[in-house]
């Protein structure tokens, strides 16, 4: 069966996961106060953010390494760093 | 003390590959430096290599690089709701040496490309993170890694980072870019056999198909997708540019999902089986966005140099140009003895002076116009559908009186003098 949600699509790929994130929210209170559409938890496309009502978690351990969080954040509130050497997304195909 | 190379390349893509390959042929001790477990593991593509520049690094690849299929067949689809008007070009000179290009899959073609680098005389480290370059006096003279004395130093360091190139944005190269030129795109590989792969879309034995698909595809939104063949898979993608996907607040992977379900995608990956989704940025902001390419012992190459030209789909071929590019320029400033910025700006020239940045300065304002102008993928083309069904049903409607009602509908909807302003606007944009 090919996927029919991000779970599922989620679930294809290998990561070899640092301890440490490489992904920092740096200020939290900006997503709490100035950010009512907290577009990071739109565009993602592994659904690494997720409001959870005070404070954005991030799962790192799922990034593609694609920088569109850095980029896309109107408040250039993330600080994007690459996962260590070896570490975080493995593709195996495409 | 810490080794010293003619050549450091960051990072082992076609840009990087290209480069230290080149480099090392012609005599150069070159270090290649990639983050990822392996050449490939953190590189996405559509799928599309083409031939021409990369036989210009290895000739005759074919014969023995791991590819998918020689592409004979180029679709177009402009797809409303529930209809498509399609044209294209199916071609068996394709089908024969030289071939035009092959859909290939990046995390095994990207490893045999930087094996042929380590075979020609370079060294490629993998899992390690270039954290800066090393400046001294004005000059890049090493780069900063994440390794335990991860020095290591050279007369050039090339960067082919990739389109985040956090390295040539920390030497001021360029800002950080706009999320109006960047396309966010997220892809799936979905396996299916060979045999149904050829039915669905009348192939013949290794022939390959592209299909790139405009319209509803991104709901209207600036952007494609894709459909490809591989051996005994298929590559689906969709991608739009970042700042549209922030505008109509679209999740990549569900967008993704509508284009699987699309009643006519849907047929094709029928009974598939998904073994892979990956996500990728794609620098299109074109020829307005190229950073500076060359500083004192510092070369910028392929997606880290924003090559890339999202209208005929090129980036890994210009990649692969420029990483050549990089390594002349390197050996004959290595002749001199002399790698300041006038003598590395010879890299600058030849890509100026290459089909690289002619056909980026082509299309220098279509990405502009197509973002301000949204009409072209919003309306035009449920419009096209919506001619193409009304002049083929037959329904007892003389041809004549069709050909007007058409006409009619078009003009009634945006006035004759709007629709004449935007095929000029259109028009002027990519001539």
């Amino acid at each position: 069966m090919s996927t029919t949600n991000i779970e599922e699509k989620q679930f294809l790929l290998r990561f070899k996961c640092d301890t440490k994130s490489h992904l920092t929210v740096l200020d939290h209170d900006v997503c709490m106060t100035q950010c009512p559409d907290k577009l990071c938890t739109v565009f993602c496309p592994a659904e690494v953010y997720k409001w959870e009502g005070k404070r954005m978690q991030v799962g790192y351990e799922g990034c593609h390494e694609c920088g569109s969080c850095r980029i896309g954040c109107p408040y250039q509130n993330i600080k994007w760093e690459y996962p260590k050497g070896g570490h975080g997304i493995v593709f195996r195909l495409a | 003390m810490p080794e010293k190379f003619d050549v450091i390349v960051v990072g082992a893509g076609p840009a990087g590959t290209s480069c230290a390959y080149s480099c090392a042929k012609s005599g150069l001790k070159v270090l290649l430096i990639e983050r990822g477990e392996y050449p490939g593991s953190k590189n996405v593509m559509g799928g599309v290599l083409y031939r021409k520049q990369m036989e210009e690094i290895i000739p005759e690849f074919w014969k023995e690089a791991p590819l998918e299929r020689p592409v004979v067949e180029q679709r177009f689809w402009m797809m409303d709701k529930e209809s498509v008007v399609q044209f294209g070009y199916k071609g068996l000179e394709w089908a024969v040496e030289p071939y035009n290009n092959f859909t290939v899959l990046r995390a095994q073609f990207d490893q045999w490309f930087a094996q042929k680098a380590v075979e020609a005389g370079a060294l490629l480290i993998n899992e390690t993170v270039v954290t800066e370059c090393i400046v001294e006096n004005g000059k890049v003279v090493g780069v900063r890694t994440d390794r335990p004395d991860g020095e290591a130093f050279a007369d050039v360091v090339v960067l082919a980072d990739g389109v985040n190139s956090l390295l040539s944005k920390q030497l001021g190269f360029h800002r950080e870019f706009r999320p109006d030129e960047v396309a966010l795109t997220v892809m799936e590989v979905i396996n299916l056999p060979k045999e149904k792969i050829n039915d669905r879309f009348n192939l013949e034995g290794n022939h390959g198909t592209t299909i790139e698909i405009f319209g509803d595809s991104t709901q209207g939104n600036l952007g494609t997708a894709f459909l490809y063949t591989n051996k005994d898979s298929l590559n689906i993608g969709v991608g739009t540019t970042l700042s549209s996907m922030i505008k109509a607040k679209l999740k990549p992977y569900e967008l993704l999902d509508y284009l699987k379900k699309h009643p006519m995608v849907r047929p094709y990956i029928e009974g598939g089986e998904s073994a892979e989704y990956l996500a990728h940025l794609i620098p299109e902001g074109g020829y307005h966005s190229v950073p500076r390419v060359a500083g004192n012992g510092v070369l910028v190459v392929g997606d880290a140099a924003q090559l890339v030209n999202a209208i005929h789909r090129e980036g890994s071929n210009m990649a692969m140009a420029s990483g050549k590019m990089a390594a002349e320029a390197i050996f004959e400033a290595k002749k001199e003895g002399n790698f300041s910025e006038s003598s590395l700006n010879r890299y600058k020239e030849a890509l100026y002076g290459s089909f690289i940045i002619k056909d980026l300065e082509k299309y220098k304002d279509a990405a502009h116009t197509f973002e301000k102008y949204p009409q072209y993928f919003k309306d035009y083309v449920p419009m096209m559908n919506q001619a193409m069904s009304k002049f083929f049903t037959v329904d007892g409607t003389p041809k004549r009186e069709k050909q007007k009602e058409i006409m009619r509908s078009v003009t009634a909807e945006k006035g004759t003098f709007k629709v004449m302003q935007d095929i000029y606007r259109a028009w002027k944009a990519v001539k």
